[in-house]
């Protein structure tokens, strides 16, 4: 018989310990990488939203500003080697994962050089040789390919490691479900990570699911699970790193709930009708980058100045990328069908 | 091209050869599926195969159809070749998110920089009294999506080298089996060969009229040449043998040669593959040669049902195709 019992990946109390060890653990460099990644992933969306609506955007784009805690401090945690998968609000694990920024704003004006030639947009970008197997624009639909993939890992005897990427929306849907149990059933080495937003497009996640928190689904599929502060991208760090330290021992898949807060709207054409403007400013004071950087302050591991240059040098990085690929080709429409199959 | 020789075995035997001859070939040909292991599959396809390859690449899962496809989906994103077998084809309707929007856009969609080489086995077909959920051939609808490749197979001999070129192929191919070919026997090399993807073969020649037809209407086809050759009326039989890529060139040749051409098929024939195909013949330089309007026979645009009277009379029997052809050799005559 299975203990049903939900069991959290981190133990509780280390986990509470665990953020002011990391402040000192964590080379200082690795700290400000996960601060100027965060930056990144808000200026590059910031400046999406800006090219939008100056007319340069054929598409649409699903923005992740206020949830950079939860990709970064999971990504953090990876080998390069490691992989991901993830979903249409995808920017920042793709800037987390790594990502040359200049081709993936590329792609978001749909230019010939980006990531995916033009063909794939803001919803599917993905850099194969760096890890990020791709962003799905289907909710959930990463979540079964993501047990292939893990699974492919095993048989190889690889000890690389995957994060598959999904939103509280997604987590109703079969497909989960379907996927959970199969990872579990042979002990894969990947980590589901529910980027819990509080909603699916409208419907928000609390009405949608008949249980609360999401992590308590990981119980029915024998995997431990647990509900982090998505917004404290060092308690995702933690939890992460017990997940993928259990995943790469080939101890199996775990849950993890990033629970954080979308503040944009789910697509440009959303208007907010189903929340209040005191509901987001209430996130925005919550803002995970703010966090990140008086965390770092007042625990002396940097000072306002070094924060300020690190922050300038991300906005520098975004600005120019959007400059260089704005003035890069649009793709032909000829030899369209050269990429439909492959030789 | 291999010449067939004299062994005869069954076209099951010939998927089962295929499987087990490639997966001793490459070590990345992986099978998964309901049942496939120590069960040996719903129709016996596998059997023998998990006690060769043991458990790992003969892989039984658990009843969970979308996990089954992503799981082949994602293992052929890194390089894997995984044959998912679906245990009947009805049941890839709960595959088609995976199939459809992740196995066949992912190549095209990532500009061309990743690639699927996954094969979907499907027993298709009626005439096994499994009435409306396990008896449909729903082909045309994997020939409408782009990425992916759709193969048919008729015979013993071609079952094998095409299954063979299928988990060769760098892309997701749905690979369709009659289950009432199962049985049927036929000559087949035991080594390994390949036979491409889009050739279409000339199973009789015949000047009268062309039939074109796939899968388990091949040999209905050319039973029924057999018997109209009989009253002088001779039927060129066309096996497409694949449906995307198609073989447009042979059924263009022999039906400028005929004047005539009856396409048959067994799934219903609103939105069915014959309708592409009737469109692809009126646009091509066959429309000059037609001496009668471009005719099709196709299953009824009704489920399967139970009943073996109203299961034959759903889908074209070699009666009426015999019935159908001759009507179209002398018809504007």
């Amino acid at each position: 018989m299975t203990d049903v019992c939900l069991k959290p990946i981190l133990d509780p109390a280390v986990l509470a310990e665990g953020s002011r060890r990391l402040l000192t653990d964590l080379p200082r460099e690795r700290l400000g990488w996960m601060l100027e990644t965060m930056y990144k992933i808000r200026y590059f969306e910031e400046k999406a939203e800006e090219l939008y609506t100056r007319g340069l955007v054929h598409g649409t784009m699903h923005l992740s500003i206020g949830q950079e805690a939860s990709s970064v401090g999971s990504i953090a945690v990876l080998r390069p080697e490691d992989l991901i998968i993830h979903h249409h609000r995808g920017h920042g694990h793709t800037i987390a994962k790594g990502a040359d920024i200049t081709l993936m704003m590329a792609e978001f004006l749909g230019k010939e050089p980006g990531y995916c030639r033009g063909r794939g947009g803001s919803m599917h970008i993905a850099d194969i040789p760096g890890g990020n197997l791709g962003a799905t624009g289907v909710v959930g639909s990463g979540i079964p390919t993501a047990v292939g993939i893990a699974l492919a890992l095993q048989m190889r005897r690889s000890d690389r490691v995957l994060l598959a990427y999904f939103g509280d929306g997604a987590a109703n849907l079969g497909e989960f479900h379907e996927a959970l149990n199969m990872a579990a059933i042979w002990t894969l080495p990947v980590v589901f990570i529910c980027e819990n937003n509080q909603y699916g497009m409208s419907g928000p996640a609390k009405k949608m699911a008949a249980v609360e928190p999401l992590s308590v689904r990981a119980a029915a599929y024998n995997m431990p699970g647990q509900t982090v502060d998505g917004n404290d991208v060092l308690a995702v760090y933690q939890v992460t790193q017990a997940a993928v330290e259990r995943a790469r021992s080939g101890q199996g898949p775990s849950l993890i709930e990033n629970y954080t807060y979308r503040w944009r709207g789910h697509s440009k054409s959303d208007r907010n009708v189903y929340r209040t403007a005191e509901e987001i400013e209430d996130w925005k004071r919550r803002c995970p980058i703010l966090r990140f950087k008086q965390t770092l302050v007042s625990a002396g591991v940097m000072g306002d100045e070094e924060i300020a240059a690190i922050d300038e040098r991300a906005k520098t990085t975004i600005d120019r990328a959007a400059e260089e690929a704005l003035t890069f080709p649009e793709p032909s429409p000829e030899r369209l069908e050269d990429e439909v199959y492959a030789p | 091209m291999t010449e067939a020789g004299n062994r005869e075995i069954t076209y099951l035997e010939a998927v089962r050869e295929a499987l087990w001859q490639e997966m001793h070939r490459d070590p990345d040909v992986f099978l998964l599926g309901e049942d496939i292991g120590v069960y040996g599959g719903a129709f016996g396809v596998t059997r023998g195969l998990l006690e060769e390859f043991g458990p790992e690449r003969v892989r039984d899962t658990p009843i969970s159809e979308a996990a089954i496809a992503g799981a082949a989906t994602g293992a052929a994103l890194m390089g894997m070749r995984p044959v998912m077998e679906v245990m009947f084809m009805d049941f890839i309707t709960i595959s088609m998110n995976q199939l459809v929007n992740q196995a066949a856009k992912i190549r095209f969609m990532f500009g061309g920089k990743a690639s699927i080489p996954m094969v979907v086995r499907a027993p298709a077909g009626s005439g096994t009294g499994a009435a409306a959920q396990h008896c449909q051939s729903l082909e045309a609808w994997f020939v409408h999506v782009p990425g992916i490749k759709v193969v048919t197979p008729a015979t013993p001999f071609d079952v094998k080298g095409l299954l063979v070129t299928s988990i060769r192929d760098n892309n997701p191919v749905l690979f369709v089996e009659h289950k009432l070919l199962y049985r049927t026997k036929g000559p087949v090399p035991e080594e390994l060969y390949a036979i491409p993807l889009g050739q279409a073969e000339v199973r009789r020649p015949g000047r009268d009229l062309t039939i074109v037809a796939y899968s388990i209407m091949v040999p209905r086809a050319l039973e029924a040449a057999g018997r109209l050759s009989e009253e002088g009326v001779e039927v060129e039989v066309v096996d497409l043998r694949c449906l995307k890529p198609l073989d447009e060139e042979t059924v263009v040749r022999s039906v400028s040669k005929t004047g005539r051409v009856l396409i048959v098929h067994e799934a219903p024939q609103t939105g069915g593959f014959g309708g592409e195909l009737a469109a692809v013949i009126a646009n091509s330089e066959a429309f000059d040669y037609l001496d009668a309007p471009i005719r099709r026979l196709c299953g009824r645009d009704i489920p399967i049902p139970y009943n073996r009277t109203l299961e034959q009379a759903t889908v074209p029997q070699v009666e009426d195709i015999v019935a159908a052809a001759r009507k179209l050799a002398t018809e504007g005559r």
